[in-house]
């Protein structure tokens, strides 16, 4: 085994906060079909530009959005509208704790 | 190792019904999941909930389970009887389960290891999983770039072809300017393919620890600037800190309570660099001595404020 110190460091490429992922690119990084991404655009979950699969351009925050909704769907049983609902709730809570400077751990 | 009272973790007595032990592991999921959740223990307790149902949602594992007997306490030193016959070659990994999460001790030594080799990533040449982690660096790390060294787990074929989670050791730069909520791809570093497939890629999604003094909203960084009444009222300068190292700071003339003062391109690094606001809190000084309290006086028969002109009164 490797010391630690010996690694090498690895640079990676930070993605840019912008409309650049297209639907086969956003399935291969959430490991989940187009059909299950195009029932979350459908729902409103996720909001692409572009008009038709073909041309969808994913935002990037779209995957954390796929990926918490996942998530919710198989440890919690949610639909997909309540998915929705969570993660606008969530998205809400965090602007508020960001507001009132909120601290986890105390 | 220690014994895990499945019926406490869940929440549940122990002649739960199904639908009883199904709601309980509803109610503290949605409670605990760490997407929901912002308690520190959250993806620890998550874990030990998806343990506990994975044994007593499945009959046969719960009888198996309820032959140890009830004696048993939670966190109790545990080897499981001379005569336990395992039995359950464990398949896991369908639907339902939490990532990666490996089962604690007790759960292995009484139904083996989870995971198998058929799921479904048999094909001789297949392309390795994409793989995500998050991360968490400090507000300082992203205005002067970091490395990490992480510790990841995926699931890798061994010699009679069950499934292992393995780990391995990366470090990896956090460039400068990265903010919350972003992500950091590194080619090749995800899951090994099969055969002749490419790895995949790992995915690092970047999360700011919690900071004492800073919030973070997008680019731009808040501090609460606490400052004494003379100083708001007569203009000052004073050290703020950044996350950078401290700075001047002239606080204006006459500055009432919550005034933002902006330090422009002093928020996250990049190429459109975020603000840091400066917030004004003014902080009264405590009387202690016979001398405070005389300028308080002085000040209460000199000047004419009234703080509730506002209201009326």
């Amino acid at each position: 085994m490797i010391k630690k110190e010996h690694l090498p460091v690895l640079e990676g490429l930070v993605l840019e906060e912008e409309y650049s992922l297209t639907l086969r690119q956003l399935c291969r990084i959430c490991t989940v079909q187009s059909e299950h991404i195009l029932e979350l655009v459908e729902e409103g979950i996720i909001e692409p530009r572009g008009a038709g699969r073909e041309q969808y351009r994913f935002h990037t925050d779209s995957l954390r959005r796929v990926q918490v909704s996942c998530r919710l769907q198989r440890d919690l049983g949610v639909n997909l509208a309540g998915v929705a609902l969570a993660l606008d709730l969530l998205d809400e809570i965090e602007q508020l704790r960001n507001r009132i400077g909120f601290k986890t751990g105390d | 190792m220690e014994f895990k009272d499945y019926y406490e973790v869940l929440g549940v007595k122990r002649e739960a019904t199904q639908d009883e032990i199904k709601k309980g592991y509803r109610k503290l999921a949605r409670k605990f999941h760490p997407d929901v959740s912002k308690a520190a223990d959250a993806e620890v307790r998550f874990k030990e909930l998806g343990e506990a149902y994975e044994v007593l949602k499945d009959p046969e594992k719960r009888v198996a389970y309820d032959q140890l007997g009830a004696n048993w306490q939670n966190g109790q030193d545990f080897r499981p009887p001379p005569d336990w016959d395992g039995g359950f070659e464990y398949s896991g990994r369908g639907g339902g389960q939490p990532d990666e999460a490996a089962f604690s001790d007790f759960f292995e030594s009484l139904f083996g290891r989870r995971g198998s080799a058929d799921h479904g990533y048999s094909a001789p040449r297949a392309q390795g999983e994409d793989h995500h982690a998050k991360v968490f660096i400090d507000l300082e790390d992203a205005y002067l770039g970091a490395e990490r060294t992480l510790t990841l787990s995926s699931p890798e074929l061994d010699s009679d072809g069950h499934v292992r989670m393995k780990e391995r050791t990366l470090k990896v730069r956090i460039p400068k300017g990265v903010r919350s909520g972003q992500h950091i791809r590194l080619a090749g570093q995800g899951n090994p393919g099969a055969g002749s497939g490419s790895a995949g890629d790992l995915y690092l999604q970047i999360e700011f620890n919690p900071h004492s003094i800073y919030r973070v909203e997008e680019r731009d960084v808040y501090l609460d600037l606490p400052v004494a009444p003379w100083e708001a009222a007569l203009g000052a300068a004073v050290k703020a800190p950044t996350p950078e190292g401290a700075v001047d700071l002239k606080i204006p003339e006459n500055s009432r309570q919550g005034r933002k003062l902006r330090l422009k391109g002093k928020g996250i690094p990049g190429k459109k660099p975020g603000d840091l606001y400066v917030i004004l809190r003014i902080e009264l000084p405590p009387v202690s001595s016979e001398e405070d309290k005389e300028l308080y006086r002085k000040m209460a028969r000199e000047m004419a404020f009234n703080p509730r002109i506002k209201l009326g009164v």
